[in-house]
């Protein structure tokens, strides 16, 4: 189910731990089996569990329980909006709006395109820079409609590493 | 005043997160004395213990009695865990410690691996902190190439190997043993205690787990001297201290300054309020201490005693600044939406409880606030206090209940009115 590369790197992640704790190793192949395949569907979760040699179970407790773990399909790129109280005392609602109004969806939701799915999330610790959120692996901070506008045109534009 | 002076002296360098940099400031000195001179384990606690460093993390152990907690003339590995979960809202000064310093965090944490013979570790990172994730991943191979990792550092007998563990989304790992249960491969819940982590940790070995800034203050208590660092605090409150000043200041940031700094200074460094503001509330130590009256806390000193007299916490340093443009009741109602979100869902008083006073909070702030919902936040929250595993549900109860006691009459208005005193509009 999973690429040569992928596997590669789980196997990597494994020798970080001692030989009889493979489990500690599962958090991370989630993470590299989600990277590859967008959201971990069951039977992706019971694959990678196999691989280290788990009960199925195992995998599904800690794909349920932690919140960067899709368990659907999302857009291509997930806003993930801090709403948490830093990021709220300077103006987050606003941002939700502004890119509710922009991408047509709500919370939750995810473009007919694919292209965007809007989250509001909590706190992702980076308060003195608020209000934030995060796009893929980084974060954009001290947001205004005018940033937003331009990093949205930036993610049309095709980029997954817009900075 | 000493700013910026010891985790983040650094920041401003360029490329002040690569290995050579750190080393041309001084960097791994102080490892290199504790290896080579050497130093011996129980003088390096002692040293720690002098300083009067405590935990940067929000609980404010003394490092030193911790490290020494630590069983001697065990067999097998003992663990050195660094917790860089950094999640309680208003919190944002490990992400800079690792983004512009990673290797006065590793330098410590091999320090401190030494004076406890730990052989090896893992940096536990948020997940959502992929940039420093990178940082550090990097730094460590640049430690490793410089033989201060691995076998036989620096030609010693002295191990130990470190590891970044990424976290996958959930405040709660902050949390030690959370931390510990997620780094297994599980859920993290909070385990009970005792036993505590020096005698059953991670895989159930001798474990000792500290916050980023608290490993990243070592290396300069060791080449100054414990009685350096804590002469640039005050007695029982050593060092100085990151305060990450968020909110309703024109200057938000991270603030590294001599623990007892009078709260008015620091809130003059970060700019002070807006133009025409009044302070109306700060939050001093994250959302999970009490909210204290903005009059108040002009009187206070930013220092573990002082805050605690003035009946919150010093927490993990984030202070939070709200000016009279807040409804208390919308921004209480959002902190609660947090521990609700969070909870682990293993104590029943927190699972329930969280929830519970996030939607007493909500119809309140919705204009559907009835007369006895006061009553009802108060005692909800006094029967979650001390009954849980771990202090997350009462760090949930706490901004409810203080910003009760400092803002009835804004709580009563929303019952009356049916809306809010102040409106925020969008915030």
């Amino acid at each position: 189910m999973l690429s040569e590369k992928s596997l590669a790197a789980i196997a990597h992640e494994r020798t970080k731990y001692p030989a009889e704790q493979a489990r500690s190793a599962l958090l991370a192949a989630l993470r590299i089996a989600q990277e590859e395949q967008g959201y971990l569907s069951e039977a992706l979760m019971a694959y990678v569990a196999d691989l280290l040699g788990l009960p199925a179970i195992h995998a599904y407790e800690v794909a349920t329980f932690y919140t960067m773990y899709d368990l659907r399909p999302v857009g291509r790129h997930k806003l993930c909006v801090c709403g948490s109280v830093s990021c709220f005392l300077n103006g987050s609602d606003a941002v939700i709006k502004h890119l509710s109004e922009r991408l047509g969806i709500g919370l939750g939701e995810t473009t007919a395109d694919g292209l965007f799915t809007l989250q509001e999330v909590e706190c992702l610790g980076a308060c003195k820079d608020a209000p934030m959120m995060q796009v893929g692996d980084h974060y954009h901070e001290n947001l205004t409609p005018e940033s937003l506008d331009v990093l949205l045109a930036k993610l049309r534009g095709g980029s997954d590493d817009v900075r | 005043m000493f700013v910026n002076g010891v985790t983040l002296q650094n920041r401003g360098v360029p490329d002040s997160h690569r290995l050579s940099v750190y080393a041309g400031t001084g960097g791994y000195a102080a490892l290199r004395k504790v290896l080579l001179d050497p130093i011996a384990p129980d003088q390096i606690i002692s040293e720690i213990k002098k300083s009067a460093l405590r935990g940067r993390g929000g609980a404010g152990f003394p490092t030193g009695l911790k490290w020494s907690f630590m069983p001697k003339g065990v067999t097998g590995t003992k663990y050195l865990l660094c917790n860089a979960d950094e999640g309680e809202p208003g919190t944002c000064k490990d992400r800079d410690i690792m983004r512009y310093e990673p290797h006065r965090l590793i330098e410590g944490m091999i320090i401190g691996a030494y004076a406890m013979g730990a052989s090896a570790g893992y940096i536990f990172i948020r997940g959502e902190f992929v940039e420093p994730i990178h940082i550090v991943e990097a730094a460590l191979e640049e430690a490793y190439a410089k033989d201060y990792l691995g076998q036989n550092i620096l030609g010693t007998d002295f191990s130990f190997d470190l590891h970044v563990y990424r976290g996958a989304g959930a405040y709660i790992c902050g949390e030690e043993t959370a931390l510990m249960e997620a780094l297994e491969g599980k859920k993290g819940q909070p385990r009970f205690k005792p036993p505590f982590p020096a005698s059953y940790g991670l895989y159930g070995r001798p474990t000792t787990i500290n916050n980023v800034e608290t490993f990243a203050s070592v290396p300069d208590i060791i080449s100054k001297g414990g009685d350096w660092f804590l002469n640039l605090g005050k007695p029982n409150n050593g060092g100085t201290k990151i305060f990450s000043v968020t909110g309703h200041v024109r200057k938000p940031g991270n603030y590294e300054v001599s623990m007892g700094l009078p709260f008015k200074d620091l809130l003059e460094m970060a700019g002070g309020l807006r133009p025409g503001r009044q302070l109306k509330a700060v939050i001093p130590g994250g959302t999970s201490t009490a909210m204290v009256a903005g009059a108040a806390m002009m009187e206070v000193t930013m220092d573990y005693d002082s805050i605690s007299k003035a009946g919150s916490a010093l927490g993990a340093g984030s202070v939070i600044i709200m000016d009279d443009s807040v409804c208390i009741v919308k921004t209480v109602e959002r902190i609660s939406r947090f521990y609700m979100h969070e909870s682990c869902g293993q104590c029943t008083p927190c699972r329930e409880g969280m929830g519970w006073l996030w939607r007493v909070m909500h119809r309140l702030e919705n204009g559907q606030g009835r007369e006895e919902d006061l009553q009802l936040l108060l005692d909800v929250g006094s029967r979650i206090e001390g009954r849980t595993i771990c202090a997350l549900a009462d760090g949930g109860v706490a901004p409810v209940v203080s910003s009760i006691r400092l803002f009835r009459e804004e709580y009563e208005y929303h019952i009356q009115h049916k809306r809010c005193l102040i409106s925020m509009g969008d915030a």
